[in-house]
Order: C-alpha cells, then structure tokens, then sequence
C-alpha cells in the first residue's frame, strides 16, 4: 500500500529558515534509508506559504489569494510517499524520521486512495478522461 | 475443523494487538540487518537467523509489557549477542553447530563472540555489504529454487514461515521444513558469509535476480488459487529488487530487472476486468496504468542503459514494457522497435516463446503476412507442441489476412488447447465470428 506522509509547517519552515546542516545530514541519511529499503517513491520539501497561492472557489467565481497563509500548523513544509507493507510499517519508519523542527513537530500518515475505492462514482467517462490527461503529461515529459 | 472453528481463527489472526502488528513491523524493517550482523559476527547465517528469531520471541514476551524500545533494532541486537554467549557458555547448541562448522569453539569467542560488539558492527557502514552477502547466500546453488525462495523471502523480506505459505498456497509446515532444511544445507556445505567473485559472482546474481523474478511472477500470475494476483508478492518482490540495485548499484540487469518489475507492476489495476476476468495489454484503460511506477521504471532502465554494454535479457524486456508504457495510446505503439528489441532478446535469450512474442511484434510492424511467416517456422517446435498461444496467434495473424477458414481453425485448436475456461470461450467466440463472416 501506499502512504503520504505528510511533514507539517512550523514558525521556522514558515519564515524560511533553512534546517541546520545537522538536521539536513541527518535527512539525508534517513532519506538514503528509505530509498534503500525501496519505501520511498517520492519526497519533496517544499517553501513557505509566503510563495504560496490559493484559488479560492465559491460556485462559479473563482478568488486567487496570495500567500502568506495564517494557520501555520495546518500547512505543509514537505511530503513523502512510501510504498510499504502496512500503516504499522509506515508508522515504524515514520518514528526513525530525525525531528524534522528540532522542538515540537509533527508527520501525518495518510493511506493513498487507490482508484478501486471511488467506487462506482469513478465512471468509465472519468476514466477515460483521466486516461487521455496522463497520456497527455507523459507525452509532454518525454518530450 | 468446523466452520465455526475456522472463522474465531481467522479473526484472532486478523486482530492482532497493536502492539504484536507493531512488532511485526519492526521486525519487517530490522530484521534483514539483524541476521547479517549476526552471520557477519558468528560466520553463519544458520545460526543467525536462530538468533534472531530467540531475540524476537524475546521482544513479543517484553514489549508488550514494556512499550517498543526508542531503539527497536539495537535492542533485538543486543538481545541475540546475550543469546549466543549464553550459548557458548553452556556450549550445547553452538557447540554441536561449531563442530558442524568444523571450526574450534574457544577461537571463535575470543575472535568474535565476546570482544566484539555485533550491535555496533550493524551500525557502521560495512551493513550494506553484509546485507548483499545475506541476499548471495540464500540464493547459494547447493539450495533447490524453492529453498532459495523461502530463505530470501524469510532473511531479507522478513516475511514469517506462515506469511510465505500463505502467499504461495503451500502448508505452512513444509515452508517450515524447507527453511530449516536450507539452513542445514548451507552449514553443511560451510558456504562461507560472503559474496563471491568474478563469474562466481555473475553466476550468483543471475540466481539472485532470478529468485526474486520469480517470486514477482508468482505474485503477478498467481498460478493458483482464487485471486488472478497477489499484490502483496509483487510488492515484495519490487522491494527486494530496489534494495538490490541500491547494493549492487553497477550491474545493470539489477536495473533491467527493476524496470521491467515496476513497469509490468504499474498495469496491475488495468489488467483485471471487473469481474475478475483478465483485459489484454493493448484493451487495458491506460489511465488506471501507475504513473508513478511507470516513472521509476523507466529511471531504472535508463541507469540499466547508461551503464552500458549489451542489455541483458531483463533490460530487453524491460525495454520492451517500456515501449507500451510511453504509447500514449494503443495505436501509437512503436512495434518496430519491439520488434528490434525481440530480436535482440531471441539473440541473447533464445527460446521458442520469445520468437512467438517477436513473431506477434513483426506482424504488428510490418503486417500479417511478416508476422505468419515467423509463426510457420515454429509449426514443429517440440515446446510449443499443446501451447494454445500458437494456434491464437496464428488465427489472429489468418484473420487479418482474411483467410477466415483456416483463422476458425487455429482458433477452434487453441481453444481445445488453453486451460482457461475463461481464455477458452473468448476463443471460441472468434472462431465462431470468424466462420459467420464467411458466409
């Protein structure tokens, strides 16, 4: 199965301090952990919201709103997606993560909806829809 | 053992505690390194794995109370080095396991046992080597294929004797009496904790990559029972093959082997209709197809590539997968380079089943008429002599050419041929449809 695991903003990651080269040594190597214990599928730290946009929709209007953003603890400074055999295993490999902040901070698991569980409101015509946008973006990638 | 019966023991092994599914766990995660420190320190992997298993009948009797160590992995560690010099001490097991090693007892605990720490040797960077070496020797030629599939699965996947026959639907005291026949086999035989050389070690790696090929397979074609794949085996299987190409990063068939794992891998959920009846690669929804998968296997064959040389047979065929994997639609497939890529294959890998593949490639290519041509050289192969795969392509190929009559024919055979009841019917109906437009 497959997990996001998803590593919440805090003050520091939101003012744009960068991780201390210890902390960022340490990433490293549990980063190469992962990776070769083939869990990792993928993993990007991303910036503050600051260079964040949102688009905001109430019907048919659409808001584009710049940001900062205000509720630090909902946001994201980074995201990994594992490939393991279970939600106990990610939680295993999740405790082995250096404390991303250094003081408190948090992961949040969660399990990544796999096609079959949209059910019947996945229809064939949003399949093929999707179908044609990936073929679209694998075509422009290996251009 | 009644229904009853049957079903309280199912759900007891559907829920266990928390606790136990976190042991469980760590056990996935740590228990690889465990064992290749351990067979680094005592010289066999036998007796490591023993260790092992004592440390974590240890933990499920302490954790629970305790709560899981900070440091799960030293713990265990720890635990099976207090194991093994109680065992030296009282010198039964070890003693009748050393002899069997032929090797002397008091040498070795000064060498190893007492003054070195296999703890702290699991921690230094040497951990990549010996894990490479556990992988090497479980898939040790004096081993049948099964035992090197249970060994590998059991050391390196830390799957459980239980979980391993479960997957390949065999009882679990023969997985249980395979394994510690295996580990027998190679004290006796003393294979040394090592990974050989040159066309030893060529040799070796083609028995690893087939080991767990296999057990990719098994997962993915599910030769038996009620379930056309076992996601689970696959998984395994991907996971052992990434852990091999981060440990032997320079040989490119462990490349070609992954790519080809994560493209098939990435139409899992295409390949199967919703009746559970199996969609042809070129009628599957594209769509349901994994991106992601697909992204990593074509990373893996470019490094397979980029290491140069002639591709293997795994880097072919994965270069082959690759090839629907970038066709953004069926039609757009680039059957000339399969056709190119089969020929290579033929070359480096000959077998009567990868000229039909070819012959079907051909025909794709460069018509029906190029693609017969091939078919009919292959009419008195002995191996494909009741393979229902000849006649259906060759009916396929004839239908194309409007040659109607005979195409019903080869259809009718094949379908007489496969052991598919569901492949059987699909079969017959062309043959029929066949034979209507004729008339």
């Amino acid at each position: 199965m497959r997990v996001m695991v998803i590593v919440k903003a805090n003050s520091d990651s939101e003012a744009g301090i960068m991780p201390s080269q210890e902390l960022l040594a340490a990433m490293g190597a549990y980063n190469e952990e992962l990776v070769a214990a083939g869990v990792m599928l993928a993993g990007e730290g991303i910036h503050p919201s600051a260079r964040g946009k949102r688009v905001l929709f109430s019907g048919d209007r659409r808001e584009v709103v710049d940001g900062p953003f205000a509720e630090t603890k909902e946001l994201l400074a980074g995201f990994w997606i594992w490939e393991v055999a279970s939600m106990d295993d990610a939680v295993e490999w999740a405790k082995r993560c250096p404390n991303p902040a250094g003081a408190e901070s948090s992961l949040e698991l969660r399990p990544v909806f796999e096609m079959d569980d949209f059910g019947d409101e996945f229809t064939p015509e949003l399949r093929e829809r999707e179908a044609r946008l990936v073929a679209d973006l694998a075509e422009r990638r290996d251009a | 053992m009644g229904l009853g019966e049957m079903t309280a023991a199912a759900s007891e092994r559907a829920r266990p505690t928390a606790t136990h599914r976190a042991i469980d766990a760590v056990w996935r995660i740590e228990s690889a390194r465990l064992i290749a420190g351990l067979a680094r320190a005592y010289g066999d992997v036998g007796l490591a794995e023993d260790l092992a298993q004592d440390a974590l009948l240890a933990a499920l009797e302490r954790w629970p109370e305790t709560g899981i160590p900070d440091r799960p992995g030293a713990w265990l560690m720890t635990t099976a080095k207090h194991r093994a010099i109680d065992q030296f001490r009282r010198g039964q097991r070890f003693r009748a396991r050393a002899e069997e090693l032929g090797r002397d007892v008091e040498a070795r605990q000064e060498e190893s046992a007492l003054d070195r720490d296999p703890a702290l040797d699991a921690l230094d960077d040497d951990i990549g080597d010996d894990l490479l070496r556990l992988i090497f020797v479980a898939c040790h030629p004096v081993l049948s294929s099964e035992a090197r599939v249970a060994l590998t699965l059991r050391l390196r996947g830390g799957l459980t004797t239980d979980e391993i026959a479960r997957a390949f639907l065999v009882p679990e005291a023969t997985v249980a009496q395979r394994i510690v026949r295996a580990k027998r086999t190679l004290t006796a035989a003393r294979v040394p904790f090592e990974v050989p050389q040159g066309a030893e070690r060529t040799a070796r790696l083609s028995s690893v990559l087939g080991v767990i090929y296999l057990v990719f397979n098994e997962g993915y074609a599910a030769t038996a029972g009620d379930d056309l794949m076992r996601p689970g085996l696959c998984e395994d299987a991907m996971r052992l093959g990434r852990i091999l190409a981060g440990l032997a990063p320079e040989d490119p068939e462990v490349h070609g082997l992954v790519a080809l794992m994560e493209i098939q891998a990435s139409r899992a959920r295409a390949r199967v209709g919703p009746t559970g009846e199996p969609i042809l690669l070129l009628e599957q929804d594209r769509g349901r197809w994994d991106h992601l998968l697909i992204g990593h296997g074509l990373a893996a064959l470019d490094r397979a590539e980029r290491l140069g040389g002639v591709l293997g047979p795994y880097a072919l065929q994965a270069a082959i997968a690759a090839c629907h994997a970038r066709a953004r639609t069926a039609e757009a497939t680039d059957w000339g380079r399969i056709a190119a890529l089969y020929d290579a294959l033929a070359q480096t890998a000959p077998s009567p089943v990868v000229e039909l593949n070819r012959a079907v490639a051909v025909g794709m290519a460069f018509g029906p008429e190029a693609g017969l041509e091939l078919v009919d050289q292959l009419a008195d192969e002995p191996t494909l002599a009741g393979y229902h795969l000849l006649p259906a392509v060759r009916g396929d190929l004839l239908e194309r050419l409007d040659r109607r009559d005979e195409a019903a024919e080869e259809f009718h055979r094949a379908a007489s041929l496969t052991r598919n009841e569901r492949e059987r019917r699909v079969l017959s109906d062309r043959a029929v449809t066949c034979l209507e437009s004729t008339s």
